[in-house]
């Protein structure tokens, strides 16, 4: 019998080592019976696309708290795309301002999580918007 | 069949997909390995185990720099635990390897045990088949962090690293059966710590009381001291030892002839791995899909009948040509 997952990739880009949320994240995926891959802080735009390419995971998961996201975000959307891999949802989370959403989006992203955000409504918007592709 | 030459020219998407079709238990895949079984072989495997939090994935990340300075091509698979609960898992052995996240030589993949109780996952066969045919050199499967008897990385690899730290217990953890007695070559990690000696005696003193038999022609398990990860100078000379002790123990097997019953060893737990997925899953899955299966799990709570028995009924009916 199949058995499929949601394959989610937790990553920090940049020079922000606050991955308390992160982590939190990646537990709630956990328990919401997803595999999480969690890379670790200080990540690269060029590491997160690449290793979410090797792990072949349905999304990439953001964090960024040094308000850095603006240039980030759509980094690594943008090097998922150069690899063909665009299928894979991006969305991004952290002290974001509202009026950077637009730009966000248009770079690719699918949705954006803020503070005041609750763990079952990020968790129902993956299992909604997200299918494992296998 | 164009996916297979894709992973041929070392395509890391299509490999990565079908490790994950593999892990889903599609049908499907199953197909395309069996056009790349016969590609197989090439690829020296490396199995490193040990109990968690001893440094596994920070040693794989040590090995994969270094063979990659030899100019060897690198897979690493790395297994980490599933919920018994949820289903989920949190893979994070890659957190270690990220430094070679854009160097092509590399290919790292997360793998979840999802519910395989001998320290891998599932599909890890058949990952190790696929990393070999898009050309890896060096395979190096992580274990998830183990007990005493998650011994199945033994099936599928040329050298098994087991790696211990001080601390762990006395010297009874060393005569028992199991993970022990696995190594090619054994890692005392974290070195620095206090016991480290103590812990080399008692890994000495249980290999002087082996029988001859237990070293296949001669190769009694080295033991290597590996000591603080941020202290780069001394941990880089200890994985130059390390590696070469590998190299070493592949030409050891090489020179005496010991590949063959590795091999042998694998093709064993690769049929049978595959004959229960061929016939015991569906089956399974058949009674679950009928509602047959709640039933019988009321007869037993219900002590009707015992569980020989329906497994029989079973039988008799899915495999018409046993004798039962």
């Amino acid at each position: 019998m199949s058995d499929k997952k949601i394959r989610v990739m937790v990553a920090k880009p940049g020079l922000d080592g606050h991955d308390r949320g992160a982590r939190v994240l990646a537990r709630c995926f956990r328990d919401a019976g997803f595999e999480v891959i969690y890379t670790g802080c200080h990540q690269t735009p060029e590491q997160i696309a690449s290793a979410a390419i090797q792990e072949d995971v349905d999304v990439v998961g953001l964090s960024c708290l040094s308000g850095a996201h603006r240039y980030l975000f759509p980094a690594v959307a943008k090097l998922l795309k150069e690899q063909g891999a665009d299928d894979i949802t991006v969305v991004g989370g952290g002290i974001i301002p509202e009026q950077d959403f637009q730009l966000l989006y248009d770079a690719g992203l699918k949705a954006i999580f803020v503070p005041g955000a609750t763990l079952a409504s990020i968790v129902d918007w993956f299992n909604t918007n997200v299918q494992p592709r296998a | 069949m164009e996916r297979v030459k894709r992973i041929k020219a070392g395509d890391v998407r299509t490999a990565s997909r079908l490790i994950r079709n593999l892990e889903d238990g599609m049908i499907e895949a199953r197909s395309t390995i069996k056009h790349i079984f016969p590609l197989t072989g090439r690829a020296n495997v490396l199995g490193i185990t040990g109990s968690p939090g001893a440094g596994k994935s920070t040693l794989v990340d040590g090995l994969v720099e270094s063979f990659r300075k030899k100019e060897k091509t690198v897979g690493v698979l790395a297994v980490d635990p599933t919920s018994p609960f949820t289903g989920g898992a949190i893979l994070g052995d890659r957190i270690r390897m990220q430094r070679h996240a854009e160097d092509p030589g590399v290919f790292v993949r997360s793998l979840a045990t999802r519910g395989a109780l001998g320290g891998l996952a599932k599909a890890v066969g058949d990952a190790i088949h696929i990393l070999d045919v898009m050309g890896k050199d060096m395979i190096i499967v992580e274990t998830v962090g183990t007990g005493q008897q998650e011994v199945d990385i033994i099936n599928h690899s040329h050298t098994v690293i087991v790696v211990l730290i001080p601390g762990m217990g006395d010297e009874i953890q060393a005569i028992k059966a199991g993970i022990m007695e696995i190594a090619d070559i054994f890692v005392i990690n974290k070195a620095d710590r206090e016991g480290s000696s103590k812990l080399r005696r008692e890994i000495m003193a249980m290999l002087d009381m082996a029988p001859p038999t237990a070293f296949a022609a001669g190769w009694r398990p080295p033991i290597i001291r590996v000591e603080n990860a941020f202290e780069p100078e001394g941990f880089n000379k200890s994985l130059e030892e390390l590696s070469s002790t590998i190299e070493k123990h592949y030409q050891h097997l090489v020179k005496h002839d010991l590949i063959g019953s590795r091999i042998r060893r694998k093709a064993v737990m690769e049929l049978n791995e595959a004959i229960r997925t061929c016939i015991l899953e569906p089956v399974l899955n058949r009674l679950i899909a009928d509602g047959e299966t709640e039933t019988m799990i009321e007869k037993l709570i219900n002590k009707e009948t015992d569980p020989y028995t329906l497994a029989e009924d079973v039988a008799k009916r899915y495999l018409k040509d046993l004798n039962l």
